[in-house]
């Protein structure tokens, strides 16, 4: 085989290669999770009414202090039902986690609350989903984890189970909590 | 010809949902539709991924053709300040026309790149036939060489 040839094949072998790992690295890729374009942004700046307390409203100022969780949920998200025990536990082990309550009826999501008990530390009410907005949500459960300063140092889309919290947010949390 | 209504109709169907999406909301003049319908159309759906927010229906579809009609008719923004406020929360994957950066330089270029490189090799191996075809025709035999091979043909068949 000639020195040309040679080249001609190892170019084309090395082209398969570059498109066979594009395609194991895209399968391997959910693309429903997309990069958050907040990471390693300030918390945007809200004064929202407090769901539980009548008259009282919240604002940016009032997470700031210590690493916590920002969950977004909603009464209508089958996924935050089914979350909901995990965050239990979370704020039983002593996670701050302040709940962001999304496009919902007030009424529904403090029965909610009554019932399945209230993991959240401060109780936002987004009825008209600006919080929302400004956080880029585009589904109910998200999750943020903020450091003490209110900088957004991870975004999770989806349910935060055990697995996500041990593999994902339970280490970044705990990195926080040492600075 | 009743295949043929049939896909009229279907094909209508499918151009409908955009057309209402629009038809919530006001204009003074067809030519702020028509902006707002292309900006609507080059913005991405980031719940239904691959429809852009003129065709879908998701919940954030909705705010965010609210949010553009807000910015571009109340606030008088124009069309980049509108994209930017939505990257600014949602990312670069809103837009279906990405910004061109050190990011995806490889996306907006690498097909020419890939295109040149084809060329050049195109080039290089015309140019290399040609030469081997030349250099035949700078072999060929001369005259006396001829007659020597006629010869040596000529013997071979004697002899048999």
């Amino acid at each position: 085989m000639s020195k040309g040839r040679l080249i001609a094949v190892f170019a084309i072998l090395l082209g398969v290669a570059a498109f066979a790992g594009m395609a194991v690295y895209g399968l391997n890729n959910d693309p429903r999770e997309l990069p958050s374009a907040l990471i390693n942004k300030p918390f945007p700046e809200f004064k929202l009414n407090n769901l539980l307390v009548e008259g009282q409203t919240i604002s940016k100022q009032d997470l700031l202090g210590k690493p916590a969780l920002v969950n977004v949920w909603a009464t209508w998200c089958p996924t935050c039902r089914q979350e909901h025990d995990d965050l239990n536990k979370l704020a039983k082990q002593g996670v701050t986690i302040y709940g962001v309550n999304y496009k919902d009826e007030s009424a529904k999501a403090q029965r909610w609350l009554t019932e399945l008990l209230n993991p959240y530390a401060l109780n936002i009410s987004d009825p008209k989903g600006t919080l929302g907005f400004d956080l880029g949500v585009y589904g109910a459960p998200e999750t943020f984890l903020l450091d003490k300063q209110g900088v957004i140092r991870l975004k999770h889309v989806g349910e935060v189970n055990d697995r996500v919290w041990r593999e994902k947010i339970g280490p970044a949390y705990e990195e926080l909590l040492k600075q | 010809m009743k295949t043929f209504l049939v896909s009229l109709l279907l094909s209508f169907a499918c151009v409908f949902p955009a057309a209402a999406a629009i038809d919530t909301y006001e204009f003074d003049t067809k030519a702020d539709q028509e902006r707002f319908r292309s900006l609507i159309e080059e913005l991405r759906c980031p719940k239904c991924q691959n429809q852009n927010i003129a065709d879908s229906d998701a919940e954030i579809s909705l705010d965010m053709r609210d949010l553009t009609y807000r910015m571009m008719i109340e606030d008088g923004k124009t069309n980049d300040e509108i994209v930017a406020y939505l990257v600014d929360r949602y990312g670069d994957f809103v837009r279906y026309k990405p910004p061109v950066d050190k990011r995806t330089f490889l996306l907006w270029y690498g097909p020419f790149a890939l295109l040149a490189l084809a060329l050049l090799i195109l080039v290089v191996v015309v140019a290399r036939r040609r030469k081997a075809v030349t250099a035949l025709g700078e072999n060929e035999l001369s005259a006396a060489e001829q007659q020597r091979i006629q010869q040596l043909i000529e013997q071979t068949r004697e002899n048999k």
